[in-house]
């Protein structure tokens, strides 16, 4: 059954600070609403429980992308097509542009921003394992100031996040310390366009002498959540990326991650489409001449 | 939840109108302005059968609140040509056989003006890309992408 328009308040503040009082005079009570690219299709199907939506399309404080010699700050409100064109995006953290480019159709792209995206909290999110992968810090507003947390602290359980009632997401922090790092990024679904992953995986990584020095993978849609491999990159920091070290870490995975059966995949098929991309991602790492 | 006033240039028109905030940009258009080229498909963001311009960028109507359309300019298919003259786009869609049933079509000719003012001269992959969010289930989207192609063409020797 169809929602119907006259059963919704949605109300514009215009402001992040008239927005932030609003949540926090009833918390719990209001829904932000950015670019509408998945709350206004649970609206459109009879899905969306909440009835009171505030408007952050028209909050310009959540927008910008601003950046600093060591960091590039990125406004939660800023749409995968921004993202995807901004040129420090593109030159330092390359693995978050393609995400962008990957995540639905242009028309999306126009419309679906970073906070949704992380917010939401959708195990197949795109942008998430790069996100892992570059370390971002999270900044979370509310009227009682600001507060930062990394990224691999957010996300709690399925769809459940540390931010706050009362809270909004308000930018994501990348530190600018990538350069000449290894980096890999694929997403499997089920056509190129528009699809949502079955599997998708990103990671950087820096070798010395032959061994693994650093290495950050992030994984979607094979847990509860978006995963950061701690465990994977542990079996291979200091080792050489033989056979047998990538077999090794292909086990580990399956170990951290707990793929499900549902529309779009079964869990068997998903692990090993984990594992598969995990090796193709070392085996690029092991020939990479990247040592920086 | 109460109606409000909306403002907003459609088509190069100055349009106000009394809607519920929540009120599809979609349904406003189709019902209250009778702009019944933009259709509805899936109604989720995935056909791209509502495609229209707001502010030079392409979307889904069907995922725009009218709140969020506010004091914006909006171009729809009936706003593509000029006048009797039909759009590059328009043209070559005719041409080359780029429309069947015609549902996908209003949307895929905004899809291609939208690419067409990024990439004048766009390549087989930005037009795949260009388009990946429409639809069409009568073509097999061959004659799309020559249309495509030949509207690029007429475009730059107008």
């Amino acid at each position: 059954m169809r929602s119907h328009p006259a059963d919704y308040e949605f109300v514009s503040p215009g402001s992040i600070g008239a927005v932030l009082e609003l949540l926090h005079c009833e918390p719990g009570e209001w829904l932000p609403v950015a670019g509408g690219t998945e709350v206004m299709v649970q609206y459109s199907a009879g899905r969306l429980a909440a009835r009171r939506l505030v408007n952050l399309w028209d909050v310009k404080e959540l927008c910008r992308i601003t950046e600093t010699d060591t960091t590039l700050t990125i406004g939660g409100g800023s749409t995968f097509t921004q993202l995807r064109e901004h040129r420090s995006v593109q030159e330092h953290f390359p693995l978050l542009a393609q995400a962008a480019s990957w995540t639905g159709s242009i028309a999306n792209q126009n419309r679906a921003t970073i906070a949704g995206n992380i917010v939401n909290a959708s195990p197949a999110a795109d942008s998430p394992p790069a996100l892992f992968a570059y370390e971002a810090e999270l900044e979370l507003v509310s009227v009682s100031g600001a507060r930062r947390i990394a990224y691999t602290d957010f996300h709690l359980g399925y769809k459940k996040t540390a931010l706050a009632p009362g809270e909004l997401l308000f930018a994501i922090h990348l530190p600018k310390r990538f350069a000449g790092w290894f980096r890999y990024g694929q997403k499997t679904g089920t056509r190129n366009a528009q699809a949502i992953s079955k599997v998708c995986i990103a990671g950087v990584g820096r070798l010395a002498e032959g061994r693994v020095e650093s290495l950050h993978i992030g994984m979607g849609a094979v847990a509860a959540t978006p995963l950061r491999l701690r465990k994977t990159e542990e079996s291979l920091v200091g080792a050489a990326l033989t056979k047998s070290a990538i077999a090794n870490a292909r086990h580990v995975l399956l170990t951290e991650i707990a793929p499900i059966d549902d529309i779009r995949s079964s869990a068997e098929y998903r692990g090993h489409v984990a594992g598969n991309l995990l090796e193709a991602l070392l085996c690029t790492f092991a020939a990479s001449k990247d040592v920086a | 939840m109460s109606r409000k006033m909306f403002s907003m240039l459609v088509n190069g028109e100055a349009q106000t109108l009394e809607a519920y905030p929540m009120e599809r940009l979609l349904d406003v258009l189709r019902d209250h302005l009778g702009l019944t080229g933009t259709k509805e498909g899936c109604g989720e963001g995935e056909c791209g059968a509502c495609s229209v311009l707001i502010d030079g960028e392409l979307v889904n109507s069907c995922l725009v609140p009218i709140a969020q359309a506010n004091g914006t300019e909006i171009v729809t298919i009936e706003g593509i040509a000029n006048g009797r003259e039909l759009h590059p786009a328009q043209q070559a869609f005719l041409e080359c056989g780029g429309a069947q049933c015609g549902m996908c079509t209003p949307g895929m000719i905004v899809a291609t003006v939208h690419l067409l003012k990024k990439y004048p001269r766009p390549d087989a992959e930005q037009i795949r890309e260009g388009l990946n969010g429409n639809l069409c289930r009568c073509t097999g989207y061959m004659r799309i992408f020559e249309a495509v192609e030949k509207a690029a063409a007429l475009e730059l020797t107008r």
